[in-house]
């Protein structure tokens, strides 16, 4: 078994192996491999039996189950109206500079994934973004080029990066 | 606030001094009581399609069956609306209460939150709230147990019955209706679905009584509601107001004082334009939403603002039906022609007779509420749409 | 069930509760048109054509996804659905490559015809057909063009439903959802089994079968080629329906006369082959259980037949660990390949190099059977090109022929000699009943205790059939098979051949014999024959198959005296040297997932 393969296997022993559980799976490969193989897609496919086919009808379906190469941070610029209306193009911009991307690009480095996306529910907020799981939000070209460079430095010292909101109770 | 005609209220977010106090109280009532309390209370869906919660929850109840289900709809997706993901985070006790009291009512051991994909950060949190929450289930004797399921980016599964075949494990495509979920829903079960916002809700009229929240609002609209509000406004943010204002009164109070349009309801609502502000009640008497307020300025070109709609579902369809699949991309085809000169005007009118077509026909509500945004805007600000 | 009262365009009517505006529509003759629905699978919804006006309702309601209730008034026909229908015909045109003087559907596609029927045009809405869409012809059996197809799903859950083989899918969504493969890999590099039965269920040309005719043209052109076509029993009661005979027509004579006129050299009889199939295998499920009863061997059991190539790599693909349940025997058209190549060409003095053989079938997966690299025995490719009864129907149009009026004339010969038990592999039960009126036979001596040798239990339409036979009174040879309980199963479309195997694996089965079919109703309703194919037309195909049966003279395989010959003059014993290299075969593993 490679590497994938018994990740997948791990993933179904934690979740279960039946068809409710395909989304929490697929998740699981996401979350650490950032998109999902054709591997990762046929073992999930023997694990819970079912047509290898139906693991990626269903993948594709959903924007965060991505079936194509990402890379270790996916960022997913919100383009809805309120953001677009708050200078997007311009957070758009200041990233393809910073990363030497366009919009679907990922760097060579397989460190980013520039992606744009729907309504993130930050509109008060505006312009919004992910970096993976993490909002970031009342972003300025500014704003942006500096949270990325710290991205960049932490990676290489591998620190985990808490995105910008806070929540109470 | 400076103007009488809208009041702010303070039920959704207002702190509990004790831990868990309203859902003692309420579940130490008798079902019958509670029901009646909801169901006097006038109370609608705040997800937008506005359904009496306290009927939902009597036929749920009437269903024989082994196993009912409660779910949570926090798969908050439509453009403009923030709401629930503040609720989660700021009264996250409330919600799980609410789930409680409609476990308790229509006899349901297992219920889930789904939360959408884009709101993952709030898991660890969500997830040490709910391990206390079900703790204290079982310290009050009530056998319900709540998880949480996490979707994937797909709008759609906002659509009840596409949530349903989503934690099923299938792409999230809604199904033919009926059977309706209360008779059959997550794996066939009877199944209460609700918004977030509906769930505390009903939680704080078991808490408030009937009485003080129907002396909000007004007759078609019980209450309040929570508003998020974007765009052109120098205070956006999460309101709690009182139902039944006119748009004119929120624009006095949130516009930026050169507001032209408020789009109500997000792209799937209504687009009021400011000639209209005064007649135009926000509420289920004239125009119900989710609470997506998005106000525009004179600077904004209502062109781009459908064109951005268009986008949206253009991409957010799920694609099995024919006239919202097609439809969109007609719409979306359609209005560029019409922009870049290469179609006539009259040619709106074909678009807008489609409208018709997908509102009638299309398989779920993501498809027939096209027509809402696309005439609303299209109507009012023609000479915007075209070359 | 209670009884639902409703009124559909004033008509009264009175269904069963759980029945369908659409159901109930049809009870008083009002048509409704529709697209993704179809009779075998279940309910989609999806394609909006058929909505009606319900009154009390805001939306117009998809009558095939929406219950009668009692009281409903529905209108089926007003100008509001009118309209509501006309736009969303339009909307699939336009999402449509409307090519349609250049698709092999034409004239029998269920969108060109609503199309015509609401006077479409092509100026209401501009085209939003994808560009760039590449047809895949990765297959030998299944072309499929994306830019035909309208997202009604039929393929998907005949696919799932029928088969439960899931080799395509609903992938993406919005305006980019399509009908794909694991990650859209071309059909050959996927499960697909060949079956067909997508093509038989798509309403449009978004799934066709690769066609061979103009490759079959020029052989026959060709001077220096001998080209013989050998025609399975299904084509024809299947054939007529495209040339203007009603479902159920047996046009045997008709089709041998104008494959004669195309200009084949010689119209041979797959059900030759048939015969010799049943002796060949019924010999080896007696070896297999003299093996098991006598000898105390290990042995598989059940024995299932192979005959079916869609069930052929279905179990390749599903259970790769099991084919020892697979007879070896080659299926029909390809014995009848091999021995083509070999025995007819010795007995007519013909070059087997110059010998062009051609298989008329009811199926998809015979195209790729023939092309198998293990399928090359004679020496030569066994069959050079597998055509559908569709595209033979296509051929006799092209020639001009007029096939209402043709004249009726025999098969010929060599291996055109048939009996009734060759006839009815044509429909599920069909081989089994072929075989046991042989074996019991042979055991014992006298003929199956069946009125008129019609074995019951194993015919109709029922998904998986099964019978016991006792064997008493054996011949002194077999008498180790004194008072054995015979089980056997028969199951047709393969979601029931999974219930079979998975029997099979858990070690649970009882039977000692199994016939599968990959299609519903067997070959009768193959994934090659004239489409529409629903469950009244394979009920009259059946029917017609039964009747050529008992028309028949000789009704058993082992009296076909082309069968004797052929034992005496060349393959001299079942099971023997040369049967084992002409007419028995090797199975390989294949991917599940």
């Amino acid at each position: 078994m490679t590497e994938v393969q018994e990740k997948v296997r791990d993933l179904s022993e934690k979740y279960g192996r039946r068809r409710e559980n395909l989304l929490p799976i697929l998740q699981g490969i996401v979350e650490k491999e950032h998109y999902l193989t054709s591997e990762a897609m046929i073992q999930v496919a023997k694990e819970l039996d079912i047509s290898a086919a139906e693991v990626y009808g269903t993948a594709s379906f959903y924007s965060f189950l991505d079936t194509e190469q990402r890379g270790q941070y996916v960022i997913r610029v919100c383009k809805t109206i309120s953001c677009d209306m708050k200078g997007k193009n311009s957070i758009i911009k200041a990233i393809e500079d910073v990363l030497k991307i366009k919009v679907g690009e990922t760097t060579q480095s397989k460190m980013f994934t520039l992606l744009e996306t729907n309504c993130l529910g930050w509109c008060h907020k505006a312009p919004a973004i992910l970096i993976n799981d993490e909002p970031y939000t009342n972003l300025t070209p500014a704003k942006i080029k500096a949270i990325l460079g710290d991205y960049i430095r932490n990676a290489e010292g591998k620190q985990k990066i808490i995105g910008d909101i806070q929540y109470e109770r | 606030m400076k103007d009488k005609n809208l009041k702010i209220v303070d039920i959704i977010f207002k702190p509990h001094l004790v831990k868990y106090e309203v859902l003692d109280k309420t579940v130490a009532r008798s079902n019958e009581d509670i029901l009646k309390e909801i169901i006097d209370s006038g109370l609608r869906g705040r997800g937008g399609a506005g359904f009496p919660t306290g009927l939902k929850w009597k036929f749920a109840a009437e269903q024989k069956a082994k196993k009912k289900i409660v779910i949570c709809n926090a798969d908050e997706g439509e453009p403009g609306t923030f709401k629930d993901r503040e609720i989660l985070t700021k009264v996250p006790r409330k919600v799980l209460g609410g789930m409680a009291v409609c476990a308790k009512i229509i006899g349901a051991k297992r219920g889930f939150i789904y939360l959408r994909g884009e709101y993952k950060y709030l898991l660890p949190f969500l997830n040490e709230e709910l391990e206390d929450f079900n703790k204290h289930l079982k310290e009050i004797g009530l056998d319900f147990k709540i998880d949480i399921f996490l979707g994937s980016g797909a709008y759609v599964c906002g659509e009840e019955s596409a949530l349903f075949n989503s934690m099923e494990g299938k792409r999230g495509e809604p199904r033919n209706k009926p059977p309706y979920p209360t008779v059959a829903g997550l794996d066939n079960m009877p199944t209460v679905i609700n918004n977030v916002e509906t769930l505390v809700y009903a939680l704080m009229i078991c808490s408030i009584g009937s009485k003080e929240f129907k002396a909000l609002g007004t007759s078609d609209s019980r209450g309040s509601k929570v508003f998020s509000i974007s765009g052109d406004t120098p205070i956006p943010g999460i309101y709690e107001l009182e139902l039944g204002m006119s748009v004119y009164d929120f624009v006095e109070e949130f516009g930026d004082g050169d507001t032209k349009a408020v789009q109500i309801g997000g792209a799937s609502g209504f687009c009021v334009p400011r000639k209209k502000f005064k007649e135009t009640i926000i509420g289920f008497e004239g125009i119900p939403t989710g609470g997506s307020m998005m106000i525009f300025n004179s600077t904004r070109s209502m062109y781009n603002v459908l064109h951005n709609y268009l986008d949206f579902f253009e991409e957010e369809s799920c694609g099995q039906c024919t006239p919202c699949r097609i439809g969109y991309q007609q719409l979306k085809k359609g209005v560029e022609a019409v922009k870049h000169g290469e179609k006539n005007e009259e040619y709106l009118q074909q678009l807008m007779k489609l409208t018709e077509t997908m509102k009638l026909t299309s398989k779920c509500g993501l498809g027939q509420s096209v027509a809402n945004s696309f005439s609303s805007i299209v109507n009012n600000y023609r000479e915007e749409m075209v070359y | 069930m209670a009884n639902i009262n409703l009124i559909i365009d004033d008509f009264k009517v009175t269904v069963e509760e759980g029945t369908s505006i659409l159901q109930a529509a049809e009870k008083v003759n009002v048509k409704i048109p529709t697209l993704c629905y179809h009779e075998d699978l279940c309910v989609a919804g999806n394609c909006r054509v058929c909505v009606v006006e319900v009154e009390g309702m805001r939306t117009l309601p998809a009558s095939c996804a929406i219950p009668a209730e009692e009281g409903m008034v529905v209108k089926t026909n007003t100008p509001k659905v009118r309209r509501a229908r006309k736009d969303i015909v339009s909307l699939l045109v336009s999402e449509h490559n409307t090519q349609c003087t250049t698709c092999y559907r034409s004239t029998n596609c269920e969108l060109q015809n609503l199309s015509a029927e609401y006077n479409i045009d092509n100026e209401t809405y501009m085209s939003v057909l994808k560009p760039d869409i590449v047809i895949d012809r990765s297959s030998w059996a299944i072309e499929k063009d994306d830019s035909k197809c309208i997202r009604c799903q039929r393929c998907v859950r005949t696919c799932a439903e029928l088969q439960h083989v899931n080799a395509i899918d609903v992938v993406h969504k919005g305006k980019d959802m399509i009908i794909s493969t694991f990650v859209d890999a071309p059909m050959n590099d996927v499960v697909c089994v060949n079956c067909g039965q997508c093509i038989n269920h798509c309403p449009t040309g978004a799934l066709t079968e690769r066609r061979y005719f103009d490759d079959v043209w020029d052989a026959i052109g060709d001077d220096e080629k001998h080209v013989i076509i050998n025609t399975a029993p299904s084509v024809r009661v299947g054939l007529g329906e495209m040339l203007g005979f009603p479902v159920g027509t047996r046009v045997t004579g008709k089709m041998v006369t104008a494959l004669r006129k195309i200009g084949f050299d010689s119209v041979l009889d797959t059900d030759f082959t048939a015969d010799l199939t049943i002796i060949e295998e019924g010999t080896e499920l007696l070896t297999r259980l003299k093996k098991a009863l006598v000898d105390k061997k290990k042995v598989a059991l059940p024995m299932m037949t192979s005959c079916s190539p869609g069930w052929v790599k279905f179990i390749e693909h599903m259970y790769p660990d099991h084919l020892d349940h697979l007879s070896t025997c080659k299926s029909p058209q390809q014995m009848f390949g091999s021995l083509a190549k070999t025995y007819y060409a010795e007995k007519k003095g013909i070059d087997p190099k110059n010998i062009v053989c051609v298989a008329g079938m009811p199926c998809a997966a015979k195209k790729y059977e023939a092309n198998r690299p293990e399928m090359r025995d004679s020496g030569f490719q066994d069959i050079d090109a597998g055509l559908t009864t569709r595209e033979i129907g296509h051929m006799i149009k092209q020639a001009g022929i007029n096939f209402l009026d043709l004249e009726e004339s025999d098969f010929d010969s060599l291996m055109g000699e048939s009996t009734g038990a060759g006839v009815i592999f044509g429909a599920t039960g069909g081989v089994m009943e072929a075989a046991l009126r042989t074996a019991y036979e042979i055991v014992t001596g006298r003929e199956v205790p069946f009125e008129n040798l019609r074995i019951m239990p194993v015919r109709g339409d029922e998904g998986i059939k099964e019978a016991t036979i006792k064997i008493e009174g054996c011949l002194p040879e077999w008498s180790f098979l004194e008072g054995v309980e015979l089980k056997v199963a028969v199951a047709h479309g393969l979601i029931n051949a999974r219930t079979i195997m998975d029997q099979v694996v858990k070690g649970e089965s009882p039977y000692h014999f199994i016939e599968i079919m990959a299609c519903p109703g067997g070959c009768i309703g193959g994934g090659g024959q004239p489409i529409p194919t629903n469950a009244e037309i394979r009920k009259k195909r059946t029917e017609a198959i039964y009747a050529e049966d008992e028309g028949k003279v000789l009704r058993k395989s082992h009296e076909n005296p082309e069968i004797k010959q052929i034992y005496k003059e060349f393959l001299k014993e079942p099971l023997g040297h040369k049967s084992h290299e002409l007419l028995h075969t090797k199975y390989r593993k294949r991917f599940r997932y």
